[in-house]
């Protein structure tokens, strides 16, 4: 079962007196286990469908269902709960909180679901442990390689266990070395811990990570790729 | 939810310091200023009223519709005799408040209100004396001035002699720390004396001041002396002490004026508080983003800005009071008191706390409006 599902999405903005679709009927499935990657040129609207996928931002028209649960509809006040409990995000820029160390950082993911203390050490140590930055917790973002960093917003990304996980440009501020670090861990949580992996890229070196590819084009899906990836040949 | 001080909240306060030193200044000034108005405000008011407040006596008998106590005007003393005969009167005597000259040995006069008391009894006297007995104005001639005017009125020691409107005057015990919200000390003397002094005809008193006997309700006690007697005005102390309070704070403007400095630092520290929590959170405004994208409502976001205002304000008043406290111990040298009780600072620190989270408004209606699709553009 698809744990997003989108159906003849719609997004459109004003622009003048005229109206600009930044998404145009788009119907796609986010699966557990698989690691997709949306492509296309700038403006193509990948970054809108992932902002709607990921319930940040409301579609003009059409479905969206978040683990079964349709919420085009949701109040305002209640997409944080979907966003908080159902969704991990990675950002382009890593958007780690510059005061906070490597472990506080990934222990404020978890201050939002109500865990504090040690409780929340604890868990941002393993977390960052399973992400080979366990000599890193008290590190702050300032000290740490861009990979690193990245490393750390993954780590906070599943500080709360979410099925689905949505990456806008994860490897876009990395170096080569390190991006491929970083798509190998995120290939392995889809494949080694069943998550449904997002990822909007300009970078065509991550292909070959990818088990699907979703290629854009002035807010349509043009074509969408599904591609057994054997074990082993990203590692 | 938790109540305890989150790690961003607390970050936040102390990443950036020059900031931190700049809020926390802004509000000690604010809080120093508004405890010293406020200080005055309440050094003022009772001030004026000390007199009355602090003659143990249940009612007042003045003339008729005399606002305050510096503006008593005589009546005859015979009414002393109604007083005595009515019932629940437990004892009553006659006092004299007024103003008059004081001539030093260098020949400067100075203006003083005379106070005369019966000695004998417990009504209208001096406190806190701290040189002398009450006793010894049974002396003719004698007087009690309070040592803060020593220096004005050219006094140095007890059994000077001065001259009180041509009358002889003889120092003969010193006071601490009874002020005179007018520029004129108190002198304290007999009955008899301040009537030379204060050029009262022998035969009036300006007011008498009545002790209810055990039991007796004050007020039906008023009323029957108010029935009694005829243009006079007959008040409660607590009556009596809040007119001349309205009249000096309120009829003359001191007291607006002084309310409206601890305003005007009411805001000054608001403003100050909130340009700079504004400044930090826009510093950080990225961050509230990214929080918001990750799930964050606004009551947790609201939480973390509210939390680095109480810190900033519990901190700015710690402080404050330690400024407060050497301000308000310098002023019982001074001419004028500023007062600082238990309540009014325990009420400051809520003060303090609603002008730093009230400053924090600007900036949660910012986070608010704050869209969290942000993210998401690089």
């Amino acid at each position: 079962m698809a744990l997003i599902e989108a159906r003849e999405l719609v997004k459109t903005y004003a622009q003048g007196d005229a109206a600009m679709r930044a998404l145009d009927d788009v119907s796609i499935d986010v699966n557990p286990g698989e690691l997709m990657l949306f492509v296309g040129p700038s403006g193509s609207g990948k970054t809108t469908l992932l902002s709607i996928v990921g319930c940040i931002l409301r579609p003009s028209s059409g479905s969206l269902r978040v683990l079964g649960d349709e919420v085009t509809h949701l109040r305002e006040r209640d997409l944080p709960a979907i966003r908080r409990e159902r969704i991990g995000f990675v950002f382009q820029a890593f958007n780690l909180f510059p005061t906070l160390t490597a472990q506080q950082n990934v222990a404020l993911a978890l201050d939002l679901r109500g865990v504090g203390g040690r409780q929340a050490r604890d868990r941002a140590a393993s977390l960052l442990d399973q992400v080979g930055l366990g000599a890193k917790l008290d590190a702050y973002p300032a000290d740490l390689s861009g990979g690193q960093k990245q490393r750390v917003a993954i780590a906070r990304a599943l500080a709360g266990d979410p099925p689905v996980i949505l990456a806008d440009e994860p490897t876009a501020a990395l170096d080569s070395q390190s991006g491929r670090a970083v798509m190998t861990l995120l290939h392995e949580l889809a494949h080694e811990r069943n998550r449904a992996i997002a990822i909007v890229t300009h970078d065509n070196r991550m292909l070959g990570y990818a088990d699907r590819t979703v290629r854009m084009e002035d807010g349509r899906i043009v074509s969408d790729e599904r591609r057994q990836v054997p074990e082993g040949a990203v590692a | 939810m938790t109540l305890r001080i989150s790690e961003l909240a607390w970050r936040n306060l102390v990443h950036d310091k020059v900031r931190l030193l700049v809020t926390v200044t802004g509000v000690v000034f604010a809080v120093v200023l508004i405890v010293v108005e406020l200080g005055l405000f309440l050094g003022f008011t009772t001030t004026t009223s000390s007199v009355i407040d602090r003659s143990a006596a249940d009612l007042w008998i003045t003339g008729a519709r005399v606002p305050y106590i510096e503006m008593g005007v005589p009546y005859s003393e015979r009414k002393l005799s109604t007083v005595l005969a009515t019932l629940g009167v437990a004892h009553a005597t006659k006092t004299v408040v007024r103003f008059s000259q004081w001539q030093r040995h260098d020949g400067r006069q100075e203006s003083v209100q005379v106070i005369g008391f019966d000695p004998n009894q417990s009504l209208g006297g001096p406190w806190n004396l701290v040189e002398g007995r009450v006793a010894d104005v049974k002396l003719a001639d004698n007087v009690i001035v309070d040592e803060l005017y020593k220096e004005k009125l050219g006094v140095s020691r007890i059994g000077e002699t001065f001259e009180i409107r041509g009358h002889r005057a003889r120092v003969a015990g010193f006071t601490r720390g009874i002020r005179s919200f007018t520029t004129s000390p108190y002198v304290f003397t007999s009955f008899k004396s301040a009537q030379d002094f204060a050029t009262v005809a022998e035969d009036h008193t300006i007011f008498i001041l009545v002790k209810a006997a055990p039991g007796q309700d004050i007020e039906q006690l008023r009323s029957r002396l108010q029935a009694r007697l005829k243009d006079v005005d007959v008040l409660t102390t607590s009556e009596f002490s809040a007119k001349t309070r309205f009249y000096w704070m309120f009829t003359t403007g001191a007291g607006v004026a002084v309310l409206l400095a601890a305003l005007l630092g009411l805001v000054v520290g608001v403003v100050v508080v909130a340009q700079t929590i504004y400044a930090t959170t826009m510093d950080h405004l990225a961050e509230y983003g990214t929080l918001k994208a990750m799930g964050a409502t606004n009551g947790y976001l609201y939480r973390v800005i509210i939390q680095q205002a109480v810190v900033s304000a519990v901190v700015g008043y710690s402080l404050a009071m330690v400024v407060s406290a050497f301000v308000v111990r310098g002023s019982t040298k001074g001419g004028a008191a500023i007062l600082l009780p238990l309540p009014m600072a325990i009420g400051m620190l809520g003060l303090t706390i609603v002008m730093c989270t009230g400053a924090a408004l600007v900036s949660i209606n910012r986070v608010t409006r704050l869209d969290p699709a942000t993210v998401f553009k690089g």
